[in-house]
C-alpha cells in the first residue's frame, strides 16, 4: 500500500465512483475552475484541490462548474438526486450553509419523510470545516452539530485518509443525503490507503487506541490532538481509550457506551462551539444510558462559545489542544467522590 | 397549434377537477375535517392545466404552497390527494406531508412546498438530471409573484441559463403575496422582464385564457426539449380565495372577488370559447362536470372513511437506511 494524503484519497474516491456509475456528477464553485477565463477549464483545479483533473476524464457534463450561488447548487443537487442522479455537491466552506440552509434543511433532508417514504435523495455535500488558518469567523467554523441535529441527514467527519476514502465512497453509494465534513488543515495528512475502492459503513466508530482508565471521544482533527495527549498520559501511567466516531449521524452509541462502562470516565473533544453540540449530545447519551458506570463527571474540551477569532494568538486559544485535553483527562482520572 | 378534441376534453376535465376539488376542500376545511393550513388554487386553473398539458409523466414540476392545482394537472390521483389533506392512511404522502408537501414522484410531481422560493432550485436539479441523462425531459417551476422576489428564484434562473438547462419558470402573478399586493412588493412590476434579464426568452400571457397559456408553454417546452435552454412565462391570474382557507381578506377591494369571478373566470372563458367555436358541445362539458362531481364526492367519502396513520408511522421513512 502507498501513503496518500486525504486530498488524494478523496480524489480517488470520486474517480472510482464516477467510473463505476455514470449518474455520479460533481457540482460546485470552481470544481474544475477557470471556466470563462483565458486559462480555460481546470486552470484552477478546485479551491480544495480534490476535484482537480476530473474534468479531463469525465467532461463538463459531469464536472459542473457553477457560479457562486450556494442555494442553487444545493437545490439543484437535491433536485437532481431525487430525479435520478447521484450528485456530489461542494459547499466550499461549511460556513456558507448560512446562505443555502433551506435547500439542505427544508428540502433534501425532508423529502423522504414528507413524501411518505417515496423519495430517495442520494446526495453528498462535501464541505470544509475547521479553524487554524486565521480565516476568521466566516471561514473557520465546524458546524457539523447543526447538520447532525437534522433528521434526514447523515454526517461524516473523517480524521484520516483511509477513512476519508472509504467513507466518501460509502456516502456516494448511500441513498440518503450525506454531509461530508473535511477539515481544512488535514488535506495533506498522509496514511496508507489502498488503491482499490472500499467502503466503511456509517455508524461504526474506530477505536484508535485501547485503554482502561479514561475514555476519550474525539472528532475530526481533534482525534490527532487527543492521540498526542494520550501518548503523554501513557507515560504518566494513564491509559486512554480513544474513540473516533467517524460519523456523528448515525452515531455508534454502543462503542462509546461499552467503553465508558469499562472505564467509568469520559472526556469528549470537539472543535465546535460547546452549546447544543456533538459533545453535549454524547455527554447526554452517556449520562442517560451509562450513569451507573460513571466514576467522575463527564468533561468536554471544546471551543469557547464565541465566533472564531482572526488573530493567530487568539485562534490558538480557541482551538482545543493536547495540553487542554491532557489536563481534562488528568482531572477526570484523579476525581474521587 | 390546434388541440384535438381529446386534449380539449382532458383540459376541461382537469380544470373542473381543480375547481371542484378546491371548493370542496374549502367546505371540508370549514367543517374541521382537514387539519393544518390549505391554500386554494381556484381561479388559476388555466395556468396549471395550460402548462401541464404540454408535459408527460416523466417531465417534472415543482409547485408552491398553493399546490393542489399543479398536482391535479400533473396527474396526481385525486383520491390520494384528498386522503392526504385529511391526514389519512393511503394519502399520497401517507398522511405525513399534507397540503403544503403534497407530492408524487411517480407522476413527476416534486412537491408543493412550504417554503416560498423553495422549488425553483429543485427544478434546476431535475432539469440537470434530464440534460445529464439526455432523457429529453423538461422541468417546470411554478412560482408565485411572492417567490419572484426570493433570491433562490434568481439563483435558479441564472444557473439554468449558465448550464443551458431544459427548465421553464412559470410565474403565476395572482396579484398577492400573502396579504400584500404585488403592486407594492414586486419592484419594477415586471417579472417576465426580470427573467429576460437573466438571458432567457420570457413572455407574458393572460391567465384567464387557457389557450394563451397553453401556447406560451408549448413554445417553451419545445425549446427546452430541443436543447434551447430555459424560458420564463408570466401568467396574469387571480385567486378566488384568500391566501389560505379562512383568510378574512380584509385587504381586498369591495366586490373585487365577485368581479373576478364574473369577468376573469378561466373556466367560463374556456367553456365560452370552445362552444362558440364549435369545438365541444355544451352537453359534453356538462357530462364531464357530472363525472367530476361524482369523483370529488367519492374522494371525500374515501378520505372520511380512511383510518389515520398508525402510530408506528411516526418513526418510519426518515432515512432509506440508518
Amino acid at each position: 500500500m502507498t501513503q496518500k494524503t486525504i486530498r488524494q484519497a478523496l480524489h480517488e474516491a470520486l474517480v472510482h465512483e464516477m467510473r463505476r456509475d455514470p449518474r455520479v456528477v460533481v457540482i460546485g464553485e470552481d470544481v474544475s475552475g477557470g471556466a470563462g477565463t483565458a486559462g480555460g477549464r481546470d486552470a484552477a483545479g478546485g479551491v480544495l484541490g480534490v476535484t482537480k483533473g476530473l474534468i479531463g476524464e469525465f467532461g463538463e457534463a459531469r464536472v459542473i462548474d457553477t457560479p457562486i450561488t450556494e442555494s442553487a447548487i444545493m437545490g439543484a443537487a437535491a433536485g437532481a438526486a431525487v430525479t435520478g442522479l447521484r450528485p456530489v455537491a461542494e459547499l466550499m466552506f461549511s460556513d456558507f450553509l448560512g446562505v443555502c440552509f433551506d435547500q439542505i434543511f427544508n428540502q433534501a433532508a425532508k423529502f423522504r419523510y414528507m413524501f411518505g417514504g417515496k423519495a430517495r435523495t442520494p446526495l453528498v455535500i462535501r464541505t470544509m470545516i475547521g479553524a487554524g488558518r486565521s480565516a476568521a469567523a466566516q471561514h473557520s467554523q465546524s458546524p457539523y452539530h447543526i447538520f447532525t441535529s437534522v433528521p434526514g441527514l447523515k454526517v461524516v467527519v473523517p480524521s484520516n485518509a483511509y477513512d476519508a476514502k472509504g467513507l466518501l465512497i460509502q456516502a456516494i453509494r448511500d441513498d440518503d443525503p450525506v454531509v461530508f465534513c473535511e477539515h481544512k488543515l488535514m488535506y495533506d495528512l498522509k496514511c496508507e490507503v489502498p488503491d482499490e475502492a472500499y467502503t466503511i459503513p456509517f455508524g461504526e466508530a474506530n477505536v484508535v487506541r485501547d485503554g482502561d482508565d479514561v475514555t476519550i471521544v474525539a472528532l475530526s482533527r481533534m482525534v490527532h490532538y487527543a492521540s498526542e495527549a494520550a501518548e503523554t498520559l501513557a507515560k504518566e501511567g494513564i491509559e486512554c481509550e480513544l474513540i473516533d466516531p467517524r460519523t456523528t449521524s448515525p452515531l455508534d452509541e454502543d462503542t462509546i457506551l461499552d467503553s465508558v462502562t469499562r472505564t467509568g470516565r469520559l472526556v469528549i473533544v470537539d472543535e465546535a462551539t460547546p452549546r447544543c453540540s456533538v459533545a453535549t449530545d454524547i455527554a447526554a447519551l452517556v449520562a442517560d444510558k451509562a450513569f451507573g458506570a460513571l466514576k467522575a463527571p463527564i468533561r468536554r474540551v471544546t471551543a469557547p462559545h464565541t465566533p472564531v477569532p482572526f488573530a493567530p494568538g487568539l485562534e490558538k486559544l480557541y482551538i482545543p489542544d493536547p495540553d487542554r485535553i491532557a489536563a481534562a483527562v488528568r482531572a477526570v482520572h484523579e476525581y474521587r467522590r | 397549434m390546434q388541440l384535438n378534441r381529446e386534449s380539449l376534453v382532458k383540459a376541461w376535465r382537469d380544470m373542473v377537477t381543480i375547481r371542484r376539488f378546491e371548493e370542496r376542500v374549502q367546505e371540508e376545511f370549514s367543517k374541521g375535517g382537514i387539519p393544518g393550513f390549505v391554500h386554494l388554487y381556484a381561479g388559476q386553473e388555466a395556468s396549471a392545466v395550460g402548462v401541464c398539458a404540454n408535459l408527460g409523466p416523466r417531465d417534472h414540476i415543482a409547485s408552491t404552497h398553493r399546490g393542489h392545482g399543479h398536482s391535479i394537472a400533473k396527474g396526481c390521483d385525486v383520491t390520494g390527494m384528498m386522503l392526504e389533506l385529511f391526514a389519512k392512511q393511503g394519502g399520497l404522502c401517507a398522511g405525513k406531508g399534507g397540503s403544503m408537501h403534497i407530492a408524487d414522484l411517480d407522476q413527476g410531481m416534486l412537491g408543493a412546498n412550504g417554503i416560498v422560493g423553495g422549488g425553483p432550485p429543485l427544478v434546476v436539479g431535475a432539469a440537470l438530471t434530464a440534460k445529464t441523462l439526455q432523457s429529453g425531459n423538461v422541468a417546470v417551476a411554478f412560482i408565485g409573484d411572492g417567490a419572484s422576489n426570493q433570491g433562490t428564484t434568481f439563483e435558479a434562473m441564472n444557473l439554468a441559463v449558465v448550464l443551458r438547462l431544459p427548465a421553464i419558470f412559470v410565474f403565476e402573478n395572482n396579484g398577492y403575496g400573502e396579504y400584500t399586493g404585488a403592486a407594492y412588493a414586486v419592484g419594477g412590476h415586471d417579472i417576465a422582464g426580470r427573467a429576460a434579464g437573466f438571458g432567457m426568452p420570457a413572455t407574458k400571457c393572460d391567465g384567464d385564457d387557457f389557450f394563451a397559456v397553453n401556447e406560451a408553454a408549448r413554445e417553451a417546452v419545445e425549446r427546452a426539449r430541443a436543447g434551447g435552454g430555459p424560458s420564463a412565462i408570466e401568467v396574469a391570474t387571480c385567486r378566488f380565495y384568500g391566501h389560505h382557507s379562512g383568510d378574512a381578506q380584509l385587504y381586498r377591494g369591495k366586490d373585487e372577488v365577485r368581479r373576478l369571478r364574473e369577468d376573469h373566470d378561466c373556466l367560463k372563458h374556456f367553456r365560452r370559447r370552445v362552444t362558440e367555436a364549435g369545438l365541444l358541445e355544451t352537453h359534453e362539458l356538462d357530462s364531464v362536470d357530472a363525472e367530476v362531481a361524482t369523483l370529488i364526492d367519492q374522494a371525500v367519502a374515501a378520505a372520511q372513511a380512511a383510518p389515520s396513520p398508525d402510530a408506528s408511522a411516526l418513526l418510519t421513512d426518515v432515512y432509506v437506511s440508518y
